[in-house]
């Protein structure tokens, strides 16, 4: 029971950091086709805004709340992924819609651009950088209507961009002469301490959980969640819908497919920032730390289907679980006496580089009956 | 057509033949010995970039993949050389095994013993697991995006596999093969590399008439229907799993062919050749080439290559930015590629601009043939 129970608590974890990662890539997949190939590289940038934040509330202002910093990077992590997204969105996935396989060309490059640029350009100016972004990208959707609709509304664009680069460059300046450690590019992996709180094990019938496996599952859960009220509640929510099921007719009837395309990328975008919070949890954060994840998250979109949330759920956690039980060897311990072949062939497969040998053969087998995965979007339509 | 181009045409394959040739026969006099062998190893690398063109500019099927079958036919390469020159060795086996206690040769090693089996097995092993991946994915009718993400996901499989496995294949070590012997000579040597360079440059231009002949005829109509559309080729009666298969087994075992070479020009064979970004370097050779042009894949190849090595010498860091921003304006600004776009209206595009050329006012290719062929 203990075994069984220590086995399921792993399983979860495992496959509640890929359900988080995943989250992300599914509704932005779902919504337009199109597989962002800097997924990893977006949590990556979420892992990085945690290291940040963590630095700066060690600063003598902040130090008081220094142990509220994790909640906090939370936010901004969804913030500067969000915003790196919707740019990216803006710039180059528009172009390329209808064409999904140079999309995941296009987005590869940019993933080679921002692991070279958290290695080549101080912290501190990537954050002054991702600030101006901010303010050039929202500022002008905050002014009135009056002068959104008149035609000087492109020389006050453009004063907000000049009035966001100066912002940019000040806040670079200030982080990078307060904070040491950001004012030098490095290539090196940067750790994260979690906060006191966080820190040790909680002991849930006689087994002790560590803490930050507990927090990493509970972020999931609230994104989750979240992102189920928005999608099922919000009208926004209700036009991404829409258009995953039909673009055409939803543009028809009057909905603004480039909005909700912005949207569900800022938002995608945004849960992989999420994501590269509780990654920085696990482990060292460096440029290549979206890697390690991000094949997990397509297998995850492959198995679960697209257009529904639930299938997205079920795979991670069905992953998650057999990563667990193949890569641990635990069928060996649940069942001691196995006949002699099988214990050798799961001996065989009991590390965790091989037991994603394994699943991977296992998601083989089951695409061979449900090739469109666990939740097939229903239609009559000739696929393309 | 017009006569006068097709004319104009052949005089210069001609002559681009001719230069080929003597630049081949004359490389090994010309280039420095360090030179040599990259040149070498790039125009090893663009055979697996003929095969990616087959696939992705010919079918439209992109493959991520493609890594798994050039490591397949450099490991075939370099387990025969290590074995053949292993009689030294204790238990007469590569040395590395006595590293992991290891004594008995493992089962699938003894066919290697055979240079025939590995001759041919170089180009076939990788083929059939092209072949049965590709065939497990397209009897399904899994396309596009999900297919390039299964093909990554297998990739990461095959590297996963291989570099956990130091008893069988010495793991993330690789397999070492400039110090081993062929023919009674050191692989590493000068002689040797002069040999394979001429080997490499040879098997490029067969592997081009190859694929040429592939996509020549009633089979690459086939391909370019599936790439376009493929209900539609299927509503008129072709199997199109049979035509995916097939394809994607040939670009399979140009990897192979390709990998191999790399690997006795290189000097070792280990699972960095499966990485992912290695793989998908290879898809941006051919975009960047031009797809659909078979010549366009070679040259991108060996461009993109030596661009590399000599940002990488200079620049380090900055090779990552320059390839990042290669893949985003190759896909946003010239889809065709360079060959593509020259073959194309680009040129013309560019002349018009300056106002060298006379803008084309009815369709264009009414247009090229009036005036430099029929009316003159």
């Amino acid at each position: 029971m203990e075994l069984l129970l220590d086995s399921l608590f792993n399983g979860v974890a495992i496959g509640s950091v890929l359900l988080v990662a995943a989250l992300g890539l599914a509704i932005v997949f779902g919504l337009m086709g199109v597989i962002n190939l800097a997924h990893g590289e977006l949590m990556m940038l979420g892992a990085y805004t945690t290291y940040v934040t963590q630095l700066i509330f060690k600063l003598p202002i902040l130090k008081p709340f220094y142990n509220s910093y994790i909640i906090v990077s939370i936010f901004l992590a969804f913030i500067v992924s969000g915003v790196v997204g919707i740019l990216l969105e803006k710039t180059i996935i528009r172009k390329l819609y209808g064409s999904p396989l140079e999309t995941l060309l296009a987005t590869w490059g940019v993933s080679l651009i921002l692991q070279q640029f958290v290695r080549s350009v101080p912290l501190a100016y990537g954050t002054g950088l991702v600030i101006s972004l901010l303010i050039g990208l929202f500022l002008p959707t905050t002014f009135p209507s009056k002068i959104k609709e008149s035609i000087n509304f492109k020389y006050f664009k453009f004063s907000s961009w000049i009035f966001a680069a100066l912002t940019g460059v000040l806040t670079g300046s200030v982080i990078s002469s307060s904070v040491s450690k950001l004012s030098r590019a490095s290539a090196r992996n940067v750790d994260v301490t979690a906060p006191s709180w966080m820190r040790g094990q909680v002991e849930i019938i006689g087994t002790a959980f560590p803490k930050t496996r507990l927090m990493i599952i509970v972020i999931t859960l609230i994104s989750v969640i979240a992102i189920t009220l928005f999608l099922n509640q919000s009208a926004w929510g209700m036009r991404i819908r829409a258009v995953t099921q039909n673009r055409q007719m939803s543009d028809c009837l009057g909905i603004s497919t480039e909005k909700v395309d912005i949207i569900t990328f800022g938002i995608g975008s945004g849960l992989a920032g999420v994501a590269g919070v509780a990654v920085s949890l696990l482990g060292s954060v460096g440029p290549n730390v979206g890697g390690n994840y991000i094949v997990g998250c397509f297998m995850v979109v492959v198995l679960g289907g697209v257009g529904n949330l639930l299938g997205t759920v079920l795979a991670s956690f069905g992953i998650g679980i057999m990563t667990d039980l193949i890569g641990a060897g635990r069928l060996l311990s649940i069942w001691p006496d196995m006949p002699l072949p099988l214990s050798n062939t799961i001996n065989f497969f009991a590390t965790t580089s091989m037991a994603r040998v394994m699943i991977f053969a296992l998601i083989v087998i089951f695409l061979q009956f449900k090739p469109t995965g666990l939740f097939p979007q229903k239609g009559r339509m000739v696929e393309n | 057509m017009s006569l006068s181009k097709i004319k104009f045409d052949k005089k210069i394959i001609l002559s681009f033949w001719i230069i080929l040739i003597a630049l081949i026969i004359a490389a090994p006099t010309l280039l420095p010995v360090f030179r040599l062998n990259l040149l070498g190893r790039y125009l090893s690398l663009s055979i697996v970039a003929l095969g990616v063109d087959l696939i992705w500019g010919y079918t439209g099927l992109l493959s991520l993949g493609q890594g798994i079958f050039f490591a397949l036919g450099g490991y075939c390469a370099a387990m025969y050389l290590q074995i053949t020159s292993s009689s030294e060795f204790p238990n007469n086996i590569p040395e590395f095994f006595a590293l992991y206690g290891v004594e008995k040769l493992p089962f699938f090693w003894e066919p290697f013993r055979s240079p025939v089996f590995t001759f041919f097995a170089i180009w076939i092993i990788p083929a059939l697991v092209a072949g049965l991946i590709g065939f497990l994915v397209f009897r399904n009718r899994i396309k596009g995006v999900y297919f390039s993400i299964l093909t990554q996901a297998s990739l990461l499989v095959f590297f996963n596999f291989f570099n956990g496995q130091q008893k069988l294949i010495n793991g993330t070590n690789g397999l070492k093969t400039d110090v081993t012997q062929l023919f009674g000579q050191m692989v590493g040597s000068e002689s040797m590399q002069r040999l394979f360079f001429w080997i490499t440059a040879f098997l490029v231009i067969a592997a081009w008439f190859f694929a040429k002949w592939v996509v020549k005829g009633r089979f690459g109509n086939i391909l370019i229907g599936i790439r376009d559309d493929e209900p539609r080729v299927r509503f008129t009666g072709y199997n199109p799993v049979i035509f995916k298969t097939i394809i994607f087994s040939i670009a399979g075992g140009l990897a192979g062919i390709s990998g191999a070479l790399y690997t006795v020009q290189s000097g070792i064979v280990s699972p960095q050749f499966m990485t992912v970004p290695f793989s998908i370097e290879m898809v941006i050779w051919v975009a960047v080439g031009g797809r659909g042009t078979l010549l366009g894949a070679i040259l991108g190849a060996v461009f993109i290559n030596y661009a590399k090595s000599l940002v990488s010498e200079a620049l380090p860091a900055s090779w990552m930015f320059i390839q990042g921003g290669l893949f985003i304006l190759v896909v946003t600004a010239l889809p065709e590629g360079v060959l593509g776009w020259i073959q194309g209206d680009g040129p013309r595009n560019i002349l018009q601009r300056f106002g060298l050329k006379r803008k084309i006012e009815t369709y264009p290719s009414l247009e090229v043939n009036n005036k430099e062929g029929i009316n003159e």
